[in-house]
């Protein structure tokens, strides 16, 4: 329906403008007034904290984009340019690089509280796979920005990763033939990855935009996974979040900060600092640290296409999650055999990071089996059936009463208890 | 006189046939597959232009001279941008590759099959692990060769023997025989 806004702003520019483009009206309505539950811990800061990672990469790629150079004779040394010619070009690049690294970190941690307090169960399914999407859109921006300084690993990591899809039957050569543009990794591959590399990130933020929107229409969940009941249950936005989103902000740029000036090459591998060289693969070849939980997977069995498919489907099995959880209740707090299993979830994927770094020889090929195992059986097996057999301790009654009258005769076991704390299936708004 | 026209156009393509078809499910097939085909044709330039340029194919041939490379040897030479590994093989390693029972290997080929008629010595593979595509050891005489004589990959452990022939996994297959004829007995063309 067509019709002009109607603006309560006193500013006469802004009403002029929020009358016809009401966008100050929404500022106001999804990040002002917005009613978000009052108990969020600091889990909640790592969205805010994701969101400006993106930031500082968009921002830093682009100004590090007007000085590399997407050749294969050229690029190598254009990156070395940026570090010791450009002025702050060591600063810019090593933010981004490092930056890399922060965002994963934090995007990590974002999916483990997603796990941990049940974010992803109903109404929120839809919202989470789109975190999946931005999960997978982040893997292959962060993977083509790797191979463009054009390093030992640069190349090597992206041969391998590029013929995994060697593995498919039948086209599979073909497939990796048209990904390179010719016959190995080579110019026709370095032009194609920075022109993604530059893409994708604009295409993460436009997820993003749809991530939040999704957000904004479901609320968000918050510690105690129980839906907010009445007003007493919220707090607006701002100031009360913005606040708290602030301290996060300086704790991580801080962390931040100490990787860029104290230790920029952390997460780097020496090999890198070599330029890339077709014809001789250097003796280790690791992918970047966030990647080596999948790696670890992919090399948990001995065969291709077989570590292929399963490690695409772990990822995969993440879309499938809120159908695969069938316990009605969303936080581990309530769920007595969920949440450590939570934790063993935790190790098993932290062991896989650990085995993905080392050579596959050894005891590191049995753990990494008995992870990528548990990882499988976590997710298809022991979630399904949890909600059948796990018996969940008594939900708080709203989240402005979080405490349960105790009383004498309520001890935890059958007896009788307070009205409103039965552990029943949440209701759907 | 307009108006009675789009009428009867309009009753031309709703009205049911005697098959239960109406004109206008016609109509709508064929306007739809036409925007189908359209959007493909549009889109397989797109598509195509990722595959190998011209120039990328263009070197797609190249000579080797093969009078400097002593027995037990091996040399590397670029192809499309790839590493080939052409080894002059001692007799013992000839005799190596063609021992084995081939149904036990597990890419089973024969060594006859993979090197030319009169030329059993000369061993011409593509330098690159089947498995996912490193450059593995073992061209040089002071590189690690595993224990199957031919070539160890450094990445996942792969080896390879005499023939090239994987022998040891995780690599599903063996190492690749490039298209090369012998021009003269100490030249080949690869490709």
């Amino acid at each position: 329906m067509a019709g002009l806004h109607k603006s309560d702003f006193a500013n006469p520019v802004v009403n002029w403008i929020d009358t016809r483009l009401p966008i100050f009206t929404m500022m106001q309505k999804e990040y002002g007034a917005f009613p978000t539950p009052k108990n969020f811990n600091y889990f909640w800061n790592f969205g805010a904290l994701a969101m400006i990672s993106l930031a500082i990469m968009i921002v830093t790629g682009v100004v590090l984009a007007m000085n590399y150079a997407a050749n294969t004779s050229l690029a190598f040394d254009s990156v070395e340019r940026i570090m010791r010619d450009v002025n702050y070009g060591w600063l810019i690049r090593y933010v981004h690089q490092n930056g890399a690294s922060m965002f994963f970190v934090v995007v990590y941690i974002h999916i483990f509280r997603a796990l941990y307090y049940g974010s992803y169960k109903a109404p929120r399914e839809l919202l989470f796979m789109l975190g999946v999407v931005i999960f997978l859109l982040m893997m292959a921006t962060a993977f083509m920005g790797y191979v463009l300084p054009w390093g030992q690993m640069s190349y090597w990591g992206a041969t391998v990763i590029t013929n995994l899809f060697s593995a498919i039957p039948f086209v599979g050569d073909s497939i990796v033939t048209w990904l390179l543009g010719g016959f190995s990794l080579d110019n026709p591959t370095l032009n194609r990855f920075f022109s993604l590399h530059y893409l994708l990130p604009f295409m993460i933020t436009g997820v993003v935009f749809l991530h939040i929107v999704a957000l904004h229409i479901t609320g968000s969940n918050n510690p105690l996974g129980i839906d907010v009941k009445t007003p007493q249950d919220t707090l607006p936005f701002h100031p009360y979040y913005t606040t708290k989103d602030s301290i996060g902000v300086v704790v991580f740029l801080l962390v931040f900060a100490s990787f860029v000036f104290f230790a920029p090459d952390f997460f780097n591998e020496t090999d890198n600092y070599v330029p890339a060289n077709p014809l001789v693969t250097p003796p280790h070849i690791v992918p970047q640290w966030y990647f080596l939980p999948f790696y670890a997977i992919l090399r948990a069995v001995p065969n291709k296409l077989g570590g292929v498919i399963l490690m695409f489907s772990s990822i995969a099995v993440l879309f499938v999650l809120p159908w695969l959880d069938t316990s009605p209740v969303r936080s581990a707090r309530f769920r007595p055999i969920y949440r450590p299993l939570m934790f063993v979830l935790v190790a098993a994927f932290l062991t896989l990071g650990v085995v993905g770094a080392k050579p596959p020889e050894g005891i590191w090929v049995v753990l990494g089996r008995i992870a990528t195992a548990y990882y499988f059986l976590h997710f298809l097996v022991l979630l399904p059936l949890l909600g059948k057999i796990e018996r969940p301790l008594p939900l708080p009654e709203s989240i402005a009463r979080p405490v349960i009258r105790r009383t004498p005769d309520h001890t935890g076991g059958g007896g009788p208890m307070p009205q409103g704390a039965t552990a029943k299936p949440m209701e759907k708004p | 006189m307009a108006e009675a026209a789009s009428a009867t156009v309009r009753e031309a393509i709703t009205t049911v046939g005697n098959d239960g078809v109406k004109k206008r499910d016609m109509l709508k097939l064929i306007t739809g597959s036409a925007a189908v085909i359209g959007v493909g044709a549009i889109a397989w330039p797109l598509i195509d232009s990722m595959n190998p340029a011209k120039d990328v194919l263009a070197m797609a041939s190249v000579e080797v001279d093969l009078t400097p490379v002593q027995d037990g040897q091996g040399i590397t030479v670029v192809w499309r941008g790839k590493p080939i590994f052409v080894r002059k093989r001692t007799e013992n390693e000839i005799k190596e590759a063609r021992s084995v029972a081939v149904s036990s290997l597990i890419d089973p080929q024969t060594d006859v099959a993979r090197v030319k008629d009169g030329h059993a010595q000369w061993l011409v593979v593509v330098g690159i692990c089947t498995h996912l595509g490193c450059v593995p050891l073992g061209n040089k005489l002071s590189d690690p060769r595993g224990d199957y004589g031919g070539w160890f990959c450094p990445c996942h452990g792969s080896q390879y023997d005499t023939s090239g022939r994987v022998r040891k996994g995780p690599a599903p297959a063996n190492l690749a025989v490039p298209p090369y004829v012998f021009a003269n007995d100490t030249r080949i063309r690869i490709g």
